[in-house]
């Protein structure tokens, strides 16, 4: 066992700096999905949608500033002007023209209805963006690359992945944990989750915080996407990708759970990198054999609470 | 509604299939796949009615074409590789079932889809044994025996899917109403007192799962004789979310339903994609959501709503 580690520094140190890059993305990607849940009680498909239309717009907005002859850090401003527009716009969009209609509903619909929302989504992308292969990684190539020594190799790595993506979820991790707990609205989000009766009954406006949550939500899974586009070519279909690893990620950490979504992100991001080096056949197959193992033994998840069941 | 209405119309919907087949050729292949998709679409219904949705049924939509694929070249005789198509998704349906018969609800609905997913990727990645993304091409079988000619083997390929959408609309129309049915609705409304009367749950739930995973299975193997290739396609979840959407759309109430379902979806997509190729998902989509808000009983909610009023004024 020791030798073969010695022997193999090299690639586990690849599959590990590559799959916290990895596993940052996917946890923008599923907290905003687990904060929607956790609130609306309804896993939005379409989620994985918002993803790719974050990434295109991002991609698109970077090469008109790079047209427009404004300076490379502009591209940064993309990727954050991206997230805030397609969350500014589309999530109250979906959350009060769609979704408001359908919460009494059964789970199946709910779940039909995101479905639904999904394929629409799916084909306008290729109406705007067309089917060919879209890519900008200008705020990419800004950054330029580390040295990274393991033993005697020396491997670049691209400044972005290795400190940009891990410190924008980190930061993500800890704004949102402080805003849930310290703050009014975020105190407010958790007592709808806790007991909508009761939070309602105690004045607070549910379709206000249904809203924002969604919103809000819609734009952290803009902003996983955007982050995303630099660093990958974008073509039809990374949406439908995205939403089932989220998900994933999701039911590991338990349904509702913040800090839980970021570890098991990590388990997925880094186990996935690591079949990527070691196993490349079953590279998509790793997350959801992590998540299966895992849900065999706590069938709520990680972290999850065991709910009480109604007699 | 009545037993015998309901006898009367399938009978009535197969003559008009078969009527529809014979004036426009092009339609036999259409037909045959939305019967196809119809079987496995039953199988939906099943868990349906304990609340449950898989969205990963194409796991066994795709293992049933496979094992036609796989199986074709050794047995070529298309009554044959129906049943041992059958019987792969029932093996693959308890495997798989006894995992998430555990689960309800989201976590039911994605564990499945998580599972189909591994399917889909195992397809498409083991390129030595599946060909990939490319897919496997599927010769024409015989038919009890007789080496038919294209044309004639279309036409086999139709009546065979319609006999056997026929006896599994049957055989689920009794299977709902038995008491392994109703303890089904039993698990719906409160699972907790079904398991007070001593009834199990999780079992009452696993011998639905098995039985939809040999329809999904019959279904694979009807797609995967007719289309004749078989690609990793068939086990992306996108798949299983249409079989549900087929499910919801021709109405979750009788067991035309989802024949109904199939048949309106397929030809819309037909047409869709023919008109407008970059918009079809889109249209699709569209009349999911259109039936959702304002016909949730579905096509068949709307026409057994019609034939009730009328028989109520002839009353």
């Amino acid at each position: 066992m020791a030798g073969w580690l010695e022997q193999n520094t090299l690639l586990l140190g690849l599959a590990l700096l590559d799959g916290l890059a990895y596993a940052a993305l996917v946890f923008m990607v599923a907290v905003g999905l687990n904060l929607v849940f956790g609130v609306l009680r309804i896993i939005n498909i379409a989620h994985g949608s918002l993803f790719a239309i974050g990434a295109y717009t991002a991609a698109s907005l970077g090469l008109f500033f790079a047209a427009r002859g404004l300076p490379p850090w502009a591209g940064y401003v993309a990727l954050v002007l991206a997230a805030a527009l397609v969350g500014g716009i589309l999530g109250p969009v979906i959350e009060a023209g769609l979704l408001r209609r359908i919460y009494g509903h059964e789970q199946v619909l709910q779940l039909l209805v995101t479905f639904a929302l999904f394929m629409i989504l799916e084909d306008a992308q290729k109406l705007i963006w067309g089917v060919q292969p879209v890519s900008s990684d200008a705020p990419l190539r800004l950054l330029g690359t580390v040295d990274v020594p393991f033993g005697e190799d020396v491997v670049p790595f691209t400044a972005y992945q290795l400190f940009v993506l891990p410190g924008v979820a980190l930061a993500t991790l800890a704004g949102l944990a402080w805003f849930l707990r310290r703050t009014l609205t975020g105190r407010v989000i958790v007592a709808v989750t806790t007991d909508r009766e009761a939070a309602t009954a105690m004045g607070i406006d549910a379709r206000r915080v249904f809203l924002l949550t969604f919103t809000f939500g819609a734009g952290l899974a803009a902003l996983g996407g955007a982050l995303a586009s630099p660093t990958t070519t974008l073509v039809p279909g990374i949406g439908a990708a995205t939403i089932v690893l989220s998900f994933a990620v999701v039911a590991t950490a338990g349904l509702g759970q913040i800090e839980g979504a970021a570890i098991s992100a990590l388990l997925i991001g880094i186990g996935r990198s690591a079949a990527v080096y070691l196993a490349p056949e079953f590279e998509v197959v790793v997350p959801y054999l992590i998540m299966v193992a895992v849900l065999l033994v706590r069938p709520q998840g990680l972290f999850g609470v065991v709910e009480t069941r109604r007699v | 509604m009545r037993r015998g209405t309901e006898a009367t119309l399938a009978l009535l919907a197969a003559a008009g299939l078969l009527a529809a087949a014979w004036a426009a050729p092009w339609l036999k292949f259409v037909l045959t796949i939305a019967l196809a998709k119809g079987i496995a679409v039953l199988g939906i219904l099943l868990l349906l009615r304990a609340g449950q949705v898989s969205f990963g049924h194409a796991l066994f939509l795709a293992s049933g074409a496979y094992a036609v694929a796989f199986l074709a070249p050794a047995a070529p005789e298309a009554l044959l590789l129906l049943p041992a198509a059958a019987l792969l998704a029932g093996l693959l349906g308890l495997v798989v079932g006894l995992f998430v018969v555990r689960y309800r609800d989201i976590f039911f609905g994605m564990l499945n889809l998580a599972i189909s997913m591994v399917l889909y990727s195992l397809l498409e990645k083991l390129y030595e044994l599946t060909r990939g993304t490319d897919g496997i091409r599927v010769e024409p079988p015989r038919v009890a025996g007789f080496a038919l000619t294209l044309e004639t083997y279309v036409w086999a390929m139709l009546v065979l899917a319609l006999v056997l959408a026929v006896g599994f609309g049957a055989f689920v129309r009794a299977y709902l109403g038995s008491p392994m049915g109703q303890a089904l609705a039993g698990i719906k409304t409160r699972e907790t007192r079904l398991e007070f009367m001593g009834v199990s749950a999780r079992r009452v739930l696993l011998a639905a799962y098995v039985l939809s995973a040999v329809m999904g299975g019959v279904a694979g193997a009807i797609v995967g004789m007719t289309t004749r290739h078989v690609t990793p396609l068939l086990a992306y979840w996108t798949s299983s979310g249409e079989l549900v959407f087929i499910a919801i759309l021709g109405g979750a109430g009788g067991a035309l339903g989802p024949f109904l379902g199939a048949a309106a979806y397929e030809l819309v997509r037909v047409y869709a994609a023919a008109s407008f190729a970059d918009a079809w998902q889109a249209i699709l989509g569209t009349v999911l959501l259109l039936v959702i808000l304002f016909a949730p009983g579905g096509l068949w909610g709307v026409i057994s709503g019609l034939l009730g009023r009328r028989a109520g004024r002839a009353a």
